[in-house]
């Protein structure tokens, strides 16, 4: 029988715009106040995971470790798109399940604010002669001549799928989706944005690609968070306090994508989230009813509806009625974003995978203050890499 | 007339303009890229193969806001040609929700992406309403 694993610490910083601090000193804020959530130290610390995508000092655990303390310890830098972080903690929970670490620390961080469109190359006017290049062979940049390959176009077109295969999704319900998590930002002091958005102003706001309006695409922003996990038999060492507050990682989940026809032409993000939705609620011996609350990878307005039901909050191909019922709102039976989610929260890409658990853990904690789900015993959060990489936590709030 | 080149490989000219795709030997799988093996089952034998001119829109999206010197609006989308999946632009239409429909019929069609220096026109492929 392997350990269970608890968050002992955890931590977010604040989500926006931070020009005073670079990416070391978010990184280093998210993971000196996890410890100290926590009550312990970097000494405590057995190894450390860590992951940064854009323009941070590199290797990002190394140089946090020079910042916070150097002990020696593994260091392992991780990088898997927007499921980043949660690979970083899932390093981490591995590491302790296998024995050997008593501790683990999980540090995501971005700085991202004013980064504009990710993905998607600049098209450069040239007149030299045409030269293939690529394993599509192409003479010139595809963006926009084969399709498209920005993010807000290629989720669009997720969403839109759903929408043909099942039917009742348009612009107007996608845009109450991203309605809903607003609403629910402003009660998220750390959100980057936190300002009510009436149905109108999201979809009267600029048009980035049909149906992904501007507030209906999650907002790059700069943030970091940090996880402290800690073994089951280590955590009866240590103090009732830290006891009561550890939250148990019922299960701990990453999946790829596997094979399926179109895969390579339009990412398929459905079938990786459900078949680590279905291992994770059998790891952790629950059911999508159990839950309290679910922080799911909300990257774009048109996500959030392909997730209820990849993630069994629905019956397949119910996600719209689903929707509908009022289900998904913080007042509804099935709290969905109640952090807003990364279209208000924000979306620092390493970060988020952290900050979604943080999210869980403090209403698990009963520590989430005016946006508190009450009564919340069990939570999940998922998150997406584009390419792919689905990453499932199901956290329960500690008996003790 | 100017010389043609394909813009990319997988297209190919002439009378009778079609893609093509490296179909596994093994499972059928079909992949429009280089291919070093099987996404699906590993394996590493392949063969040219026709992909159907014409197909149903299964997704799309209106790009309004994309990278520098891209021209905007313009319907990108995923269409279903006969049981292979394709990405292109979607071209011949207006490019609104009122005219662009999941679902329906397009074929491919073709068209010049410009001439470089000797004077060659790289043609690219789309996809056009077909109703
Ligand atoms: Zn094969």
């Amino acid at each position: 029988m392997s350990e269970d694993v608890y968050i002992l610490g955890i931590k977010m910083t604040k989500f926006g715009k931070h020009k005073e601090l670079d990416t070391l000193d978010l990184a280093s804020e998210a993971t000196l106040a996890a410890l100290k959530d926590g009550g312990v130290t970097m000494k405590d610390m057995g190894i450390i995971a860590a992951g940064n995508l854009m323009s941070g000092p590199l290797p990002i655990a190394q140089t946090i470790q020079k910042q916070c303390g150097q002990t020696g310890i593994p260091a392992y830098n991780v990088s898997n798109a927007c499921a980043t972080g949660a690979t970083a903690l899932r390093v981490a929970i591995m590491s302790v399940k296998a024995g050997e670490s008593d501790f683990g620390l999980a540090v995501g961080v971005e700085k991202l604010a004013g980064a504009g469109l990710l993905v998607g190359g600049a098209r450069q006017e040239d007149d030299a002669a045409w030269q293939r290049s690529g394993r599509y062979g192409a003479v010139a940049p595809v963006d926009g001549r084969i399709g498209t390959e920005i993010m807000p176009g290629v989720f669009a077109q997720i969403g839109m799928e759903y929408g043909h295969k099942y039917g009742g999704a348009n612009f107007e319900l996608f845009a109450q989706i991203s309605e809903k998590n607003h609403w629910h930002s402003t009660l998220n002091p750390l959100a980057a944005y936190s300002k009510l958005m009436s149905l109108e102003e999201i979809m009267n706001d600029i048009m980035i690609a049909y149906p992904n309006t501007r507030p209906m695409c999650s907002a790059n922003c700069d943030g970091a968070a940090a996880a402290v996990v800690v073994s089951g038999s280590k955590l009866k060492t240590l103090s009732q306090e830290q006891q009561r507050r550890a939250v148990k990682i019922a299960a701990s989940v990453l999946t790829s994508d596997p094979y399926e026809e179109g895969c390579q032409v339009l990412p398929n993000v459905n079938t990786l989230t459900r078949n680590a939705a279905k291992q994770a609620y059998e790891q952790a011996g629950v059911g999508p009813k159990d839950l309290g609350l679910v922080e799911l990878h909300d990257c774009f307005a048109t996500a959030e509806l392909v997730h209820y039901d990849n993630l069994m909050l629905c019956e397949e191909g119910g996600a719209v009625d689903f929707f509908k019922s009022g289900a998904p709102r913080r007042d509804g039976s099935m709290p969905v974003n109640v952090s807003g989610g990364l279209q208000s929260k924000g979306h620092p890409i390493a970060a988020t995978g952290i900050a979604n658990i943080w999210e869980v853990c403090h209403h698990l904690r009963g520590e989430a203050g005016p946006r508190q789900i009450e009564g919340a015993k069990v939570g999940l959060a998922h998150v997406i890499g584009l390419g792919s990489a689905c990453g499932i936590h199901i956290l329960e709030k500690s008996v003790a | 007339m100017a010389e043609q080149i394909p813009f990319v490989d997988y297209l190919v000219l002439g009378d009778d303009p079609h893609l093509v795709v490296n179909e596994c030997s093994a499972c059928g799988a079909r992949f429009f890229d280089r291919r070093n093996a099987c996404g699906s089952c590993s394996g590493t034998e392949f063969e040219k193969t026709r992909v159907a001119t014409r197909g149903e829109l299964r997704s799309f999206t209106i790009v309004a806001f994309a990278a520098p010197g891209v021209p905007v609006p313009f319907v990108a989308g995923i269409v279903d040609c006969d049981g292979t999946s394709v990405r292109s632009n979607i071209v011949n239409v207006e490019p609104d929700a009122e005219h662009v429909k999941l679902g329906m019929p397009v074929r491919l069609t073709t068209l010049v992406v410009g001439s470089d220096s000797e004077g060659v026109e790289a043609v690219n492929f789309a996809y056009e309403p077909a109703a």
